[in-house]
């Protein structure tokens, strides 16, 4: 054992002396993007900046935030770079990252109605995203199903069991789409959209990327997603198609420098990059297709690629608050998991169950059913708090492990199951009751 | 070195009463401080919380009283406890048939089917998943025909009984491979004696052939049981939530991270895996496995008959195609241009291979390093705890061994954030720090696969009589050269089926590396893997990565099966 320590602590040392020498010329990012995404970046970077080398370490966007907070007390990296503007937000808040002005030009102050950048300056949009339903072309020709225009379209009984989405709690672009939906619509609207949605789920999946997956390899028909897991998957030859709705957002993938960064340098070096022209054009991409933040660069993009800056859908699209997103997410998550994740059952029962009475009654109407069948929905839609009770600091303490007593998660969330378990098996009822009446 | 002194003075080990030699106390203490380092206070930085009031901070128990409050939570138990031993069964199915031919016989092939029996534990993270619901799934392979033809869809990879098929397909090896090393481990006089007293066929199997192998089927079902019990991935790949493992998972990597109950369940994960372990334990206490004679090379081997011999080719063809499903699904995918609801690819390309290539021995260099190492390590603790528990009195000699499963319990994600806060802080001389070095991802490993060696280990030595030491002792051996030239030898076996499952396991481990690995450049390949899995345009390539993987830790399992048929085969002759 003594001589197999020794013979590690030899090889540990040697590798930590090869480190040791490249030093130099290096930069390190944390990044949730794939390969794919990162590989060109780091290919044209390094071109454009010859002697310094870029380190990607991979990691989903929480695992990230996580890494970073508890290696605050001696950073390692220099990057952080992700999708959601939550997790910037988080970072801000906790003193993990730096400001900085880039040098780019030519990068308009918004897109659509968003900032592109941060405005106090600790992190910069590089990348605009919008959300929306992407299907598989196949798997809806072979089971003669219609393609969908808006959510709501989601929720009718043809799609039942065809639909697919990323836990909002484990995937932040998932999260940005429900608080999209959330902020369109109003609270009580909304979440009654998301539930009639949800009645069709086949599977909540648990990372963001799983639900691409999905429809791409045609397990499942239609995914709720960020539009570039549909562009890329366009882009590399899957048969999958990709609409927003007119409820959707567009907002921008970013980029900011970690606190204390030990090159920050060169962390300056690719971020300016990133945001040069040289930069934008490698997001055009096949396999990455994003949206570039400077409207210049759409002029090599091939036909049909979407331009938020000048299709007029963008324009109208929501005015999304960070702010007000922010001082809810873990509440909204938790609400999305148990209301629907952890209640999927008893949710696709009573969904299906409206469906085949919603069929019965288009072929002979019968007023009393349809009166039920609406309470049912009610009862469906029906929140266990309101939307000024969601940001409130009783119950935001829960989750934050605020060092205030109240409630614990734990206790929260039996009563927030509870509540769903008790008013989905009413609305069932209601709708088994409507079942007879519409025979 | 501080610290692993520090923590050898709380190590249970200490509070013996009747003590051994001072080699062993040593031995003993070794282990314990290694233990505590890295496995106790790392864990322990983590789930302490579990036992903390929020807002105060102060101990407290309300936390597990939630847990028994809260439905999700006793439904999740329900369904891990459910789905872990439905496991067990299936698996035995799979497992039982293939040990008994092989080992039985006289089978042509014995090695092969050994070896790609013992594939499906190396199931690289994401791509196996994919290529299993690429089969089996609603829309797979399997379903699109069944479709056509009957118009049936069996929803094998739906719901709890879909994970009760991918896990038993992946773990029944855990069962297969103890069991084998048992059976190779039997006298063969038993038998004989049996037989010359008019036993034969199953009643010959039933009354004497499967009392003396049980303690490696024990081993290998009691593995089974826990790790099916902890596991996450194949639950969370397959989208069921309601499980214990991904309901700790979950909250302790998203909006959990503040909250206790994450860790609650952590603890109660450890507490059951451990309750089994003692259980198994248990099932085997006053009886006696060991045989001490050692130069037959395990049981007798007989000549099938021409039916028998039709019949057990299809038997075990049929068990092969199915467990190794996953692995053609990968095979298929990595030459795959475009596969989306269809029952074959749209085309086969060599591209994957083609991108992966430059990349992957960087990879496959760091994964064998890795893998080695943290064998190497397990099977040396392994030996020393199982000789400490068996051989010596040491008082507390049993906690070694339950702290060393426990490890089976502990989430991949929870040791990591647990070395990350312990050896970060922790600075070499130059001000970087601990966890940055590749050697922390090496001892993550061992800590996480030392229950495998461990097990195989023990169930070696519980097979080895006593009386062989005494002899070697009568004869003036010490203890320690008794040990290297007596013991070990005979263990040789069980040594190597504990390594190889530490190994080919820890080759694809990913959950505890994630946390860990600081750089592209002391990435293994299941990291590389996970990189690809994240793109539409990376499937390709990461079942690419993935075939690799596979191939090169069935190579080393291939080498060591014939290295052990070798040694078999020589002793049987001398």
């Amino acid at each position: 054992m003594i001589r197999s320590a020794a013979f590690a602590a030899t090889l540990a040392l040697a590798s930590f002396a090869a480190t040791g020498a490249f030093a130099q010329g290096k930069v390190t990012v944390v990044t949730s993007f794939s390969k794919d995404v990162t590989d060109p970046i780091k290919g044209a970077f390094e071109k454009a900046n010859p002697g310094i080398t870029l380190d990607v370490q991979n990691r989903n966007t929480n695992a990230g935030v996580k890494y970073l907070d508890e290696t605050k007390s001696n950073p390692q990296v220099d990057l952080f770079w992700a999708s959601a503007p939550d997790a910037f937000e988080v970072l801000k808040g906790k003193g993990l990252l730096q400001k900085y002005t880039p040098k780019a030009e030519g990068i308009p102050a918004k897109i659509g109605a968003y900032p592109i950048n941060d405005p106090e300056g600790y992190y910069f949009g590089f990348a605009a995203s919008g959300y929306g339903i992407m299907w598989n072309t196949r798997y809806q020709q072979a089971n003669d199903l219609p393609e969908p225009k808006e959510w709501g379209d989601l929720a009718t009984a043809p799609y039942y069991d065809h639909v697919a989405i990323a836990s909002p709690a484990r995937s932040g672009t998932t999260h940005l789409t429900v608080e999209t939906i959330l902020q369109g619509e109003g609270w009580d609207k909304g979440w009654a959209t998301i539930k009639s949605v949800a009645g069709n789920f086949q599977t909540i999946t648990e990372r963001s990327f799983g639900v691409p997956e999905a429809v791409n390899s045609g397990q499942v028909g239609y995914g709720i997603v960020i539009d570039f897991f549909a562009f890329s998957a366009q882009g590399s030859g899957f048969p999958v198609k990709f609409v927003y709705p007119t409820v959707t957002t567009v907002v921008p993938a970013n980029v900011a420098i970690v606190a204390n960064a030990p090159n920050t340098k060169n962390a300056q070096a690719f971020v300016d990059f990133l945001l040069s022209p040289a930069g934008q054009e490698v997001l055009l991409e096949p396999a990455i297709r994003r949206l570039p933040v400077n409207p210049a660069v759409y002029a090599k993009a091939p036909e049909g690629y979407p331009n938020p800056f000048k299709d007029p859908r963008f324009a109208a699209m929501t005015l999304f608050d960070v702010d007000k997103s922010g001082a809810r997410t873990d509440v909204v998550d938790t609400l999305f998991d148990q209301l629907i994740s952890f209640q999927l059952d008893n949710l696709k029962g009573v969904t299906k169950a409206i469906h085949e009475v919603e069929g019965k009654l288009a072929k002979k109407d019968n007023p009393q059913a349809r009166a039920l069948l609406s309470e049912a929905r009610g009862l469906i839609a029906a929140m266990p708090v309101s939307e000024a009770e969601a940001s409130s600091e009783a119950i935001r303490g829960a989750f934050t492990g605020s060092k205030e007593k109240g409630a614990r998660q734990a206790e929260l969330e039996q009563k927030w199951a509870g509540f769903a378990k008790e008013h989905y098996a009413k609305a069932k009822a209601k709708v088994d009751e409507a079942a007879k009446l519409a025979n | 070195m501080s610290l692993a002194l520090s923590g050898a003075a709380r190590t249970p080990a200490r509070r013996w009463r009747l003590p051994g030699t001072p080699g062993q106390i040593a031995l003993a203490l070794g282990i314990g401080a290694f233990l505590v380092a890295f496995l106790i206070v790392p864990v322990g930085s983590v789930i302490y919380v579990a036992f903390t009031e929020k807002g105060s901070g102060t101990f407290t128990l309300v936390n597990f009283a939630d847990f028994f409050r809260t439905d999700l939570f006793l439904r999740s138990f329900w369904n891990s406890f459910y789905v872990s031993a439905a496991t067990v069964v299936l698996a035995s199915v799979f497992a039982l048939p293939l040990a008994y031919i092989t080992t039985r016989f006289d089978f042509r092939g014995a090695v092969i089917v050994q070896t790609l029996g013992f594939l499906p534990l190396i199931m690289p993270p994401f791509v196996g998943a994919v290529s299993m619901q690429l089969l089996f799934g609603r829309n797979g392979t399997v379903n699109l025909l069944m479709m056509d033809w009957f118009g049936i869809r069996i929803p094998f990879m739906e719901g709890l009984n879909g994970v009760i098929f991918v896990q038993a397909i992946h773990y029944f090896p855990f069962i297969l491979i103890n069991l084998s090393a048992a059976l190779r481990n039997i006298d063969r006089a038993m038998e004989e004696a049996a037989q010359n007293l008019g036993s034969s066929g199953i009643r010959l199997f039933r009354r004497i052939v499967l009392p003396l192998a049980m303690p490696g089927y024990i081993a290998g079902a009691s593995l089974v049981f826990v790790k099916v019990f902890d596991d996450l991935a194949t639950p969370l790949l397959l989208n069921v939530k309601d499980m214990l493992a991904p309901q700790a998972y979950l909250r302790v990597t998203s909006i959990g991270i503040a909250d206790p109950m994450g860790y609650v369940i952590a603890v109660v994960l450890i507490v059951v895996s451990v309750a089994a372990m003692w259980i198994s334990a248990l099932a085997l206490k006053g009886r006696d496995y060991a045989t001490t004679q050692r130069g037959g090379g395990g049981l007798a081997r007989r000549k099938m008959r021409g039916w028998e011999s039709a019949l057990a080719y299809g038997v075990v063809g049929l068990i092969l195609l199915l467990v190794l499903a996953p692995h053609i699904g990968l095979l298929l995918l990595s030459f795959a241009t475009i596969w989306s609801y269809s029952p074959l690819p749209d085309g086969f390309t060599l591209a994957h291979y083609g991108r992966v290539f430059g990349e992957s021995s960087l990879y496959i260099k760091n994964t064998l390093i890795y893998a080695t190492l943290a064998g190497g390590i397990d099977v040396v603790l392994g030996v020393a705890i199982a000789y400490l528990v068996l051989r010596t009195k040491l008082v507390g000699r049993q906690w070694l061994d339950w702290a060393a499963m426990a490890a089976l319990a502990v989430p991949g994600v929870v040791l990591g954030i647990g070395y990350l806060r312990t050896f970060f802080g922790v600075h070499l001389p130059d001000g970087t720090p601990l966890a940055t070095l590749w050697i922390v991802i090496v001892l993550a490993l061992a800590i996480r696969r030392l229950p495998y060696a461990l097990r195989a280990c023990y169930a070696a030595l519980q097979q080895i009589s006593e009386s062989l030491e005494e002899a070697a002792e009568n004869l003036g051996a010490t203890k320690a050269r008794t040990v290297r030239r007596i013991v070990v030898p005979l263990m040789t076996g069980g040594i190597l089926a504990g390594f190889v499952t530490s190994f080919a396991t820890a080759a694809v481990e990913l959950s505890a590396t994630l946390m860990l690995v600081q750089s592209n450049a002391d990435a293994p390949l299941a990291y590389g893997l996970y990189v690809f899995m994240q793109s539409a345009a990376g499937r390709g390539p990461g079942a690419a990565l993935g075939v690799i993987a596979v191939l090169l830790v069935a190579a080393c399992t291939l080498l060591s099966q014939y290295i052990l048929d070798r040694n078999q085969k020589n002793r049987g002759a001398s």
